[in-house]
């Protein structure tokens, strides 16, 4: 059928599918992906599966797993059921993750590709900004934000998204130079399209690669974070969380090693998933690291 | 350039960034809800009238906020950083007080990682494929994973319950009486724990960062110059490679100075190390803001200084950058 000449001719696919074949042959991005479908399970699935009201006290206190059948992964300091607060914990975390990494990747893509784009001045104001917000320690500054206005989901996802866009921002500043003087660019200028369209129909989708890839590890970092306020006690009280579980349990460590065990690893597993998943994608979008 | 003009210039630009970070303070005292004077007294409505009268009259709260500002940044600059009701002592003291065991831990968990991480670096960039290559990156990706307070903890169960080697919690013991030597040997047993928490999510991060910049720099040609005229092995790694690798590590370790402060903040309350860290966890505990926002201040600054040397040190190690603004 196909003549001699073209079977040379390698088929050419939409770049998508081929960074999704790519991601496919990564192991490393397969088993995030997997992990990260486990713990969604987990915690979206799992309360309707395991209905036990974590704030309910259910046994003795500090029982360790296994020792009584209803509450397989032991009670807390108050005899509360461990497995349920796993269970119930995934919720705030994912949600707050999400949240605070769409937030932050918002503000980064937009303050960058400000920047990069339009250079000079307002590059030079918009880089003395993200550089004020670089030297303030992050951690410290979303606990002070909390304290100030009061815990809630939605107060610690803006806070997290407040302290962590600087990143982004510097990322997509720098695709945006790269990009902005290559010949396409140039081609929609002269045919007059506005900067709105070329900021975000030209120059946007091609840099989208290192932008995906950081996205995936920017969710990680901000559900370390809430974690870390949580653990602080800074969380929104209301909600249950991995992070307080861990921090309530800490002064029982030597007695209740499961305490702070166990919500840990969920946390571990979480951020794992996605980190690997940008280490796969990561693969995916760069052919040149494939070989490494 | 004039290096001493390049740096006349960095350090004016870190004093201008010193003041937005007291203006973000001034700020965030007016933005919270509520009357500012009740988030100095620290109170939150439970200060007494002469408490809030006296501060209305301190910070000059009763006149237009461009002369509050004024007053709030003349005030920092002679280095008043404000009162501490709840310690009842100023802000300016407290912090003192608590800045060495927070500098040592850093600095500590820092030097660890920069010199284990480069190690195990340069080692894997030996073989590109082998073990250890393999060995770091998952390394790499399990350290940026756990929340470092976790690490921590489990480190706790570990070391100092399942294997009782070190101490729990604190930065030395008050019961011993050992001289000065033993009272350094004694901190120093207190400081492992705490210090390779922290290191170890950079020690990951760094190993990975030298390998890579090893592998792509042993590519090059001046590499394949020295190995054709004969020098060794190790000395190709030791000295040609790593002193091209090492100019990515001492960049980005100077600007992970901010996310450093932040993990002690965490790991200065898994081991009870008395420093900056679990002072802003009780001020903010007890609802003492100006202790919160002159740690959140002073902190800001160690970055900025830190930032500054990072410069300077990077000029020094890289002589091509030398030249450049």
């Amino acid at each position: 059928m196909s003549s001699i000449e073209t079977q040379f001719i390698p088929k050419s696919q939409h770049p998508i599918v081929e960074a999704i074949k790519a991601f496919r042959q990564s192991w490393a991005g397969m088993l995030g992906l997997i992990l990260l479908l486990l713990v969604i399970l987990f915690s979206v699935a799992g309360p309707f599966i395991y209905a036990v009201d974590p704030f309910e006290i259910i046994w003795a206190p500090l029982t360790a797993p296994g020792v009584v059948a209803n509450a397989p992964f032991g009670t807390d300091h108050l005899g509360r059921d461990v497995l349920a607060g796993l269970v119930y914990g995934g919720q705030a975390t994912l949600f707050v993750g999400l949240t605070a990494g769409f937030l932050t990747i918002t503000i980064g893509i937009l303050v960058g590709a400000m920047a990069g784009y339009y250079g000079g001045g307002v590059d030079e104001i918009l880089m003395r900004i993200t550089e004020f917000f670089q030297v303030l320690p992050a951690l410290l500054f979303a606990m002070v934000l909390v304290t100030l206005f009061t815990p809630s989901i939605y107060v610690v996802s803006a806070a997290i998204g407040i302290v962590s866009w600087p990143t982004t921002a510097r990322l997509t500043r720098a695709e945006f130079l790269r990009i902005k003087n290559l010949e396409y660019v140039k081609a929609a200028q002269s045919i007059g399209a506005r900067d709105n369209r070329i900021i975000w129909r030209v120059v946007l989708p091609n840099s989208l690669a290192p932008l995906i890839v950081s996205a995936t590890l920017t969710i990680g970092v901000a559900i370390l974070f809430e974690a870390g306020l949580s653990y602080l006690g800074l969380g929104d009280p209301n909600a249950f969380s991995w992070g307080m579980m861990i921090g309530a349990g800490r002064e029982y460590i030597l007695d209740a090693w499961w305490l702070v065990t166990l919500p840990g690893i969920m946390i571990f597993l979480t951020v794992l998933g996605f980190s690997l998943i940008g280490d796969g994608l990561n693969d995916a979008f760069n052919p040149r690291l494939r070989e490494r | 350039m004039d290096l001493a003009l390049i740096f006349l210039r960095r350090l004016s630009h870190a004093v201008l960034l010193v003041l937005a970070v007291l203006v973000l303070n001034f700020l965030l005292i007016h933005l919270a809800p509520g009357d500012p004077a009740d988030v100095i007294a620290g109170e939150m409505g439970g200060a007494t009238e002469e408490m809030l009268a006296e501060i209305r009259e301190l910070y000059g709260l009763n006149k237009p906020v461009i002369v509050q500002l004024g007053i709030y940044l003349g005030r920092a600059v002679q280095g008043d950083l404000g009162q501490s009701f709840f310690y009842n002592a100023p802000v300016s003291e407290l912090i003192l007080g608590r800045i060495g065991p927070t500098i040592l831990l850093v600095t500590a968990a820092l030097s660890f990682a920069i010199f284990v991480g480069t190690f195990l670096g340069v080692l894997a960039s030996y073989k590109p494929k082998g073990f250890l290559s393999g060995f770091v990156t998952l390394f790499a990706v399990i350290g940026y994973s756990a929340p470092i307070f976790w690490t921590g903890l489990m480190l706790v169960i570990v070391f100092a319950w399942l294997i009782p080697v070190f101490p729990i919690a604190g930065m030395y013991d008050v019961t011993l009486d050992n001289g000065p030597v033993g009272r350094v040997l004694d901190i120093l047993h207190h400081l492992i724990l705490p210090a390779l928490t922290l290191g170890i999510v950079y020690i990951a991060q760094y190993a990975r960062l030298t390998r890579a910049s090893m592998l792509e720099i042993l590519g090059s040609d001046y590499i394949r110059t020295a190995r054709a005229k004969g020098v060794s092995g190790p000395k190709i790694y030791g000295y040609h490679a790593l002193r091209n690798a090492i100019i990515p590590i001492v960049t980005i370790a100077g600007l992970q100075f901010g996310s450093i402060v932040s993990g002690a903040v965490l790991v200065e309350t898994v081991f009870s190390w008395p420093g900056l860290g679990t002072l802003a966890f009780d001020s903010i505990l007890a609802r003492d803001y100006p202790t919160v926002l002159g740690i959140l201040f002073f902190s800001a600054v160690l970055v900025i200084v830190a930032n500054l040397i990072t410069d300077i040190v990077y000029r020094f190690v890289d002589p091509r950058i030398r030249t450049g603004g």
